[in-house]
């Protein structure tokens, strides 16, 4: 913390201008140097992903340097780029995901405009239940769900336990609560006289959502979708424990259960996997990064 | 082209009357200003008319039609915000025909009318243009063209000024004023600065605690206000307030302020004022430039007394001085050339034929 | 929800002669109802019926035919994993969001402090950890800690130091799922943390500075109360994350060794799920729900308070 220490002001008032500029020196020195250790802290993981996913078996298990790659392949991607189970892991988080962002959006945007801009009866009480769902975590209740889908299949016959589409139903209650209420604090910053003015303007209220507050609150919106994505993509529990035949699973769960087989890993197929796993949340982050970030902090910030 | 009309029109949020039963008849092509203190109930008045709040009682008329049940869309106004309200998202041509474009006018139609407004307002080049693009004024212009392309019975502009720096809103002001000798649209107009009312209006409507105080031209409230809110209210500096008894002593008739004052009524007012007489509460209201230095040659009215000036503050072509009577600081208002220094005593003069007097418990003037 | 409508048409006979203005009013919370119907009922449907639904279950035998109380709870209570396993979730939850928190402050100070133009070079590879499916990245964990080549390890031996039983031995396997979870978790409070440290008008640094105020008083009086909001509400929210997390015990250790790395969710899925004893399962994953609604009930207190201070 020294480092930070000497960052804003001189320890004491006789130093002179030199030494407070001396101190900055140093306290950005120090910071550039935990950065750096901090930064090989947080990326050995996915380099190391990426080093393995680069080596064939033999030298996987040869006794050279782990953290080097003698022979560089690009085989583990070939053969699992080539391999029909991948590729439908693949196919079906996608699918899952960006169908899953779509219900999210349909759902919570309309809720989010209607709970800031609509009073309604209930409707206070409403955006804070939101708030309290977002807080119940899928760990409580997968079980009550797990044994609904049983019981929902002894009354019906539809069958939704192993089927990938029953992911459609559960992600939302992941993503919608959470999706509503940053929403509600975006629309929330749109200045009142603006629906007004378009209310003396003659929009209707579905007008003005989607001719005014959808285009305006558009930020909101990348972001709100960034997270609904991410989160679809990354789930993990809701497969595992819905899912189980290959043809039906989504990539983490796929990943994990048919690349590793007993007590044999392929340790190479896996870190490639588990790479291309994570690409399309990272290609997402790199390109639109402002609005992931903006989407992160706006839970705690607003409302 | 409407005449818009209130009666006895009362706005309660929960148990708070923010509007207290106002009655008020603008004419056709009349330019009326709603002027008082935040929360008089002006902004809420006007809301009612634009219907973005509901009538708690009373009714308001627009072209003759109750339109109290009418939803804004179809009471055919047109409104101004403070924020100016343009949609961040739309070119200034967007923003100007979102409401013809909604009520389905044909293309042709819709761009005559943006470009009829565009050239009233003097902002033809800047129709594609984004409101982030825009300055404050240039801004303000279009929030006014997307009120003309609409061709409405009624203007309604709340505070529109407001967000402007102080150059810039006195020549929107002039703006405004243009516009609407050229469009003649029935419009009331919401503020609380009295000189934007004072200078735009066809008439002032003061407003206090939810209440009408006074309705009249700018010189009409500025030179027989009712009540002492408006007189305090209309004009700058405001109005001096000095407490004093009506004493008669040989027939005539004086204002005692203290033990070195004593103000003579003109015999002009006597007779007006006679009844009052013994009323110990009154308050002498002159303005400032009714309080100048003495002239050599007596005037009749106007009555010398010696002030010892706390502040003075030369604005150029006059000069303010702020001395005290009674404790209170009164303001003057003197010629540069008379001397008046910081801490130094004036000789000073009241101009009593410009004199108002209040009634202190009431607020009536006499 | 049908309420909603029908007090409205209660103001409505109560007034005289509005009428389309008011129907106007009725419709909208007519419309505005209709929009958050679909939310309502997910809500209604897939939280609060199963989450209820957890606490029937809870009371039924392995079976699901007989209710029989609370006799899964004081079963639980005779387990010694049970205990062990509400050991292991508080002191996993807790130790992880100190650290996550204690690193995330510091390195959000490290960015804050270095030139402006550089900073968002810096976020942006600092926050990766948080952007990887954490079942992804814990997979890579998996393999550095693998027994046989371990990367660290290698490191570790290179230097003459004996390797490390990383998920083999209790102490060192419960050492790692936290670490782990702090890899993950410290990147989004570092980003919480540093959207607060700049949120902090500069005026305030500069008073404090003429103020005469040293680093330590800035910090104590200017920052740390100007960030006091997020540094709970962000530890908050964690804890109730954390607590409940599943994905990186799951895949790192999958509890074992000896189940002595459980934490209430993975075991809950091993009895429920995979152990097929769905009313046990149950059981367990509902003592979550003390510390959700403490953790719960602390957050709401503080955007209550901050919507009333709007």
């Amino acid at each position: 913390m020294t480092a930070t220490a000497t960052s804003s002001v001189p320890s004491s008032a006789k130093k002179g201008y030199g030494s407070m500029s001396r101190d900055r020196q140093w306290a950005l020195r120090w910071s550039y140097f935990f950065l750096v250790l901090f930064v090989i802290f947080f990326l050995t993981p996915p380099l190391y992903m990426l080093i393995t996913s680069l080596k064939t078996s033999q030298e996987i298990s040869a006794i050279t340097n782990p953290w080097w790659v003698f022979n560089p392949t690009l085989d583990n991607y070939k053969e699992l780029l080539g391999s029909g189970t991948f590729l439908t892991f693949f196919r079906n988080s996608a699918v899952v995901s960006i169908s899953v962002v779509i219900i999210t959006m349909l759902i919570a945007v309309p809720s989010a405009f209607a709970l800031s801009r609509m009073r309604f009866w209930g409707s206070g009480a409403l955006a804070t239940g939101v708030f309290l769902t977002y807080l119940i975590p899928e760990t409580l209740l997968f079980i009550p769900l797990f044994k609904m889908m049983a019981v929902f299949n002894e009354y019906t016959g539809i069958e939704l336990i192993n089927r990938w589409w029953v992911l459609l139903i559960l992600y939302p209650t992941l993503t919608v609560p959470f999706c509503t209420w940053i929403m509600i604090g975006y629309f929330a910053s749109i200045p009142k006289e603006l629906d007004e003015a378009a209310l003396i303007d003659g929009a209707t209220w579905m007008q003005t959502l989607t001719k005014i507050f959808i285009p305006v609150a558009l930020p909101g919106i990348i972001a709100a979708t960034i997270f609904a994505f991410t989160v679809s993509w990354a789930q993990f529990l809701y497969p595992l424990a819905f899912t189980t035949s290959e043809s039906q699973l989504v990539l983490p769960v796929g990943i994990i259960t048919t690349l590793i087989k007993g007590d044999v890993f392929n340790w190479g197929q896996i870190m490639t996997g588990a790479l291309l796993g994570a690409a399309p949340p990272l290609i997402i982050y790199a390109f639109l990064m402002d609005y992931y970030i903006a989407g992160l902090t706006a839970g705690a910030t607003k409302g | 082209m409407a005449e818009v009309h209130i009666r006895k029109v009362v706005k309660k949020y929960d148990e708070v009357l923010a509007v207290r039963g106002i009655d008020l008849d603008i004419r056709d092509h009349e330019f009326v200003v709603l002027v008082g203190p935040s929360g008089c109930g002006k902004t809420t008045t006007l809301r009612m008319i634009a219907g973005l709040e509901d009538i708690t009682d009373g009714e308001i008329a627009i072209g003759g039609d109750v339109v109290n049940d009418v939803p804004p869309k179809d009471r055919d106004i047109a409104m101004v915000f403070q924020n100016y309200a343009l949609y961040p998202h739309m070119s200034v041509h967007e923003n100007m025909s979102f409401g013809l474009r909604l009520k389905k006018f044909p293309k042709d139609e819709i761009n005559r009318r943006v470009d009829e407004a565009a050239r009233i307002l003097d902002i033809t080049e800047l129709l594609d243009r984004k409101p982030k693009q825009l300055s404050g004024g240039q801004r303000q212009r279009v929030a006014m063209g997307r009120a003309i392309v609409r061709n409405p019975k009624v203007f309604l502009f709340d505070e529109p000024l407001s967000n402007l720096d102080a150059k810039l809103r006195v020549q929107m002001r002039i703006e405004i004023k243009k516009v609407h000798q050229k469009v003649r649209t029935t419009t009331v107009y919401v503020t609380h600065d009295q000189v934007e009312a004072m200078t735009l209006a066809d008439r002032v409507v003061v407003m206090n605690h939810g209440v009408i105080e006074q309705v009249g031209t700018p010189t009409e409230l500025y030179h027989h206000p009712r009540t002492r809110f408006v007189a305090g209210f209309i004009g700058s500096p405001a109005m001096n307030f000095i407490p004093c008894t009506i004493q008669e002593s040989g027939g005539q008739l004086a204002l005692r302020v203290n033990d070195q004052i004593s103000f003579p009524v003109p015999p002009a007012r006597a007779q007006k004022y006679s009844q009052h007489k013994g009323n110990g509460s009154v308050l002498l209201g002159l303005r400032p430039e009714h309080l100048t230095e003495a002239k050599s040659q007596p005037e009749p009215g106007i009555v010398p007394f010696d002030a010892n000036l706390e502040v003075t503050e030369p604005m150029g072509m006059e000069t303010f001085v702020y001395f005290p009577i009674n404790g209170d600081t009164i303001c003057g208002r003197v010629n540069p050339t008379a001397g008046a220094k910081d801490g130094a005593p004036l000789k000073m003069a009241a101009d009593l034929n410009n004199m108002h007097l209040i009634d202190a418990k009431t607020g009536l003037v006499l | 929800m049908v309420d909603a409508t029908i007090k409205n048409e209660g103001s409505v006979m109560r007034a005289d002669r509005r009428n389309s203005l008011q129907k106007a009013w009725q419709r909208k919370s007519t419309i505005a109802f209709l929009m958050t119907l679909p939310l309502i009922l997910l809500i209604l449907v897939l939280v609060i019926y199963p989450a209820l639904y957890a606490v029937h279950l809870a009371m039924l035998n392995k079976s699901m035919q007989r209710f029989v109380g609370l006799s899964n709870f004081s079963f639980l209570f005779t387990r010694e994993t049970f205990w062990m396993v509400v050991w292991q979730s508080c002191i996993f939850a807790l130790t992880a969001v100190f650290f996550k928190a204690i690193i995330g402050f510091f390195v959000a100070h490290f960015v804050h402090n270095i030139p402006d133009k550089g900073q968002r070079k810096w976020r942006g590879m600092l926050l990766i950890p948080w952007v990887i499916p954490p079942a992804m990245s814990t997979l890579a964990w998996l393999w550095l800690f693998d027994p046989s080549y371990s990367a660290f390890n290698w490191i570790l031996e290179h230097f003459g130091i004996a390797g490390i039983p990383w998920l083999g031995d209790e102490h060192w396997a419960r050492f790692c799922v936290i670490l782990v979870n702090v890899w993950i978790g410290a990147p989004f409070f570092m980003i919480m943390y540093l959207a607060s440290l700049k949120s902090v008008p500069e005026q305030l640094y500069e008073a404090a500075k003429i103020d005469g105020a040293n680093w330590w008083q800035t910090m104590r009086f200017v920052t740390l109360p100007m960030m006091r909001n997020i540094i709970m509400i962000t530890a908050l929210f964690s804890t109730i994350v954390t607590f409940a997390n599943f994905d990186i015990v799951r895949v790192l250790t999958r509890g074992d060794p000896l189940d002595q790395t459980h934490v209430f969710a993975t075991w809950a899925f091993r009895l429920g799920i995979e152990g097929g004893d769905i009313p046990l399962g149950a059981s367990v994953s509902l003592f979550m729900v003390p510390i959700l609604t403490i953790g719960a009930i602390f957050i709401l207190r503080d955007i209550v308070k901050r919507g009333n201070e709007a």
